[in-house]
């Protein structure tokens, strides 16, 4: 009777969740320019004789199987990242940008185009490289400038990120107009989703993301504890400060990385937690992972979409995020108000 | 027992305590009272170790163990001596009761906050001894004040602490409740021989349930005593600015403080 979960409780979440995760993957790697039968896949994973699959199936298998692995990271970064900001910052409009971390990345990365670099795989991963570095660095400048003797409160914190952010923002416009050549790859990189091939994005970020996203499947307890407020936390134990700083670092590097090969990809961070929270609560030990899970596969929705709307051209999945992301948010709002689960 | 001594505490230049001394034994409840910016919040604050102490010394002393230094402790080991009852202002509301509760576990668990049998057996204890128990699957946002904070007690007390700390926890309460948490706090002190302190605004509720009173004025302990020897009229009405009569309450054996016109 006082017991708030049973054990059914606990793992239906995560059934639905991985399910949904699942079709996404299997839609993400059939649909395309060239339709693959989920069969054809099966076959490819499964290692039998090529001559039973179509040659072209196996190309596109080499080249829309690191996309959606890419897609699928991004997502969970995004989505990971953004219920731990929530958390962090006790705040329902926290995301994976509010502290600047996209606007140092764009930064970065528009930098990096308006120098030519020599083509090569190097060059290659300039532009990912410099948005990574921007954003990790917008974090530590701005957490420094926030900081106020050993703590660093939360108002400082996104008073100075906002701020920074509009500065970021400026200068980043500013090099785009004077910059001629490479306009349009900045603009498609900063409207998210400018696809890059292979598997080198994949392998570069996923140390930055085992690193971060597993800090954050950590995080949970402390989150939980946070909701109360700095001095509660600490006089039930949680060291507030350092816990704080570990996971601000932890949702940051996931960020960084989603950003530096994806650009900007809105919404995913902001909807995904507020949707699993809606569905299975509030509790962050079960949210960290589900929004995780929720983000890969709503990205990875969103990319399959972005491929057929206008196919044979692709939109840039930020802006199906958006379009889609938001009503559906509004949606889910609408039917679950007045619960207070905020 | 809860030792506090010599302890002085500053907010940029602006000294909040001097020199503060204070002792609550195991077993009895010490209200703290005094007018408001007195310092008593802050007080709670700096032995919670939410705020850095200027100098001073705070030291906990079980029964026949040597002091324990609270000062020097992380977070987690402080909490393992201490627990907080806070003013149920601010709540997540997405919380059950029963989830807020065993957070007070915290300073028993690994940091990823796994719970164990002994410690849901823990928690529905507290929740038992403060008389929630039926509000287990509530959400805390749902709950009326009096309700929030009994829900907090019983997490301080999950915690299983020798010392408790209560910081005004009646101010949000109708009379109702006021007696009625008084009551269980008195209760669990006497029973479970805890340390009890308590900030307080309502006097008469600190002449009828604490043990003894400590009045604070301006970061200064004025009087600790019994009640009958702290709350007289030149005392309150020195710290209070304002004249007061006190007379024996009807029906308790305590005074009782009423206050003047200005």
């Amino acid at each position: 009777m006082y017991r708030a979960s049973t054990s059914n409780m606990k793992i239906r979440p995560y059934l639905y969740t991985l399910l949904i995760l699942l079709l996404a993957v299997v839609l993400s790697i059939a649909i395309g320019s060239v339709f693959i039968p989920p069969a054809d896949l099966w076959r490819v994973l499964t290692g039998q004789p090529p001559q039973t699959v179509t040659q072209a199936a196996v190309i596109i298998l080499t080249l829309r199987l690191p996309r959606t692995a890419l897609v699928l990271l991004t997502g969970a970064a995004l989505g990971g990242s953004g219920a731990a900001y929530q958390g962090l910052f006790r705040n329902p409009l926290a995301d994976p940008y509010l502290i600047g971390v996209a606007s140092g990345a764009g930064l970065g990365a528009v930098l990096a185009m308006s120098v030519k670099w020599p083509y090569s795989f190097w060059g290659l991963l300039a532009v990912p490289a410099a948005a990574f570095v921007g954003a990790l660095g917008t974090v530590f400048l701005v957490y420094f400038l926030a900081r106020l003797g050993k703590t660093v409160p939360t108002t400082n914190l996104i008073l100075a990120g906002v701020a920074f952010s509009s500065f970021a923002t400026a200068l980043t416009s500013f090099l785009m107009l004077r910059s001629t050549g490479e306009l349009r790859r900045a603009i498609a990189w900063l409207l998210g989703g400018a696809s890059q091939a292979g598997w080198e994005p994949v392998l570069a970020i996923l140390p930055f993301l085992l690193l971060g996203l597993g800090g954050l499947l950590l995080a949970g307890h402390a989150l939980n504890l946070l909701q109360f407020g700095d001095d509660q936390a600490q006089q039930m134990g949680l060291p507030v400060t350092r816990a704080r700083a570990l996971i601000l670092l932890a949702a940051s590097l996931a960020t960084a990385a989603a950003v530096a090969f994806s650009g900007i990809i809105g919404f995913i961070g902001l909807i995904v937690p507020h949707v699993m929270r809606l569905w299975f609560g509030a509790d962050y030990r079960r949210l960290l992972p589900l929004s995780l899970i929720g983000g890969a596969a709503a990205l990875l929705l969103a990319d399959v979409l972005a491929r057929i709307v206008l196919a044979p051209q692709e939109l840039p999945v930020g802006i199906v995020t958006a379009l889609v992301g938001a009503p559906f948010f509004l949606w889910v709002l609408r039917r679950a108000k007045n619960q207070g689960y905020w | 027992m809860l030792r506090i001594e010599n302890l002085t505490v500053s907010y940029g230049n602006r000294r909040v305590l001097h020199d503060v001394a204070l002792e609550v034994n195991s077993g009895e409840v010490v209200a703290l009272i005094g007018p408001n910016g007195a310092g008593k919040s802050t007080l709670v604050r700096a032995v919670s170790g939410v705020i850095p102490v200027e100098s001073g010394r705070i030291h906990s002393n079980g029964s026949g163990h040597p002091p324990v230094d609270l000062i020097a402790l992380s977070p987690m080991q402080r909490a393992r001596s201490l627990a907080v009852v806070p003013q149920a202002a601010s709540m997540p509301p997405a919380f059950s009761v029963w989830e807020t509760v065993l957070m007070g576990r915290t300073p028993h668990l690994n940091f990823l906050g796994q719970v164990s049998a002994k410690d849901e057996a823990i928690a529905r204890l507290a929740l038992q001894k403060v008389d929630a128990l039926d509000l287990s699957e509530r959400r805390v946002g749902e709950l009326s004040g009096g309700e929030q904070q009994r829900v907090l007690l019983a997490r301080a007390l999950a915690q299983s602490t020798p010392i408790l700390l209560l910081d005004e926890p009646t101010s949000n309460l109708d009379l109702h409740y006021q007696v009625g948490f008084m009551e269980t706090v008195s209760t669990l002190a006497h029973l479970d021989n805890l340390a009890v302190l308590v900030a307080l605004h309502d006097l008469n509720l600190a002449a009828r349930y604490a043990d003894r009173v400590a009045l604070l004025v301006e970061g200064k302990i004025k009087a600790t005593g019994t009640p009958r020897q702290v709350l007289t009229p030149e005392l309150i009405s020195t710290a209070y600015h304002l004249p007061v009569q006190v007379i024996p309450h009807p029906f308790a054996d305590v005074p009782l403080v009423l206050p003047g016109r200005k």
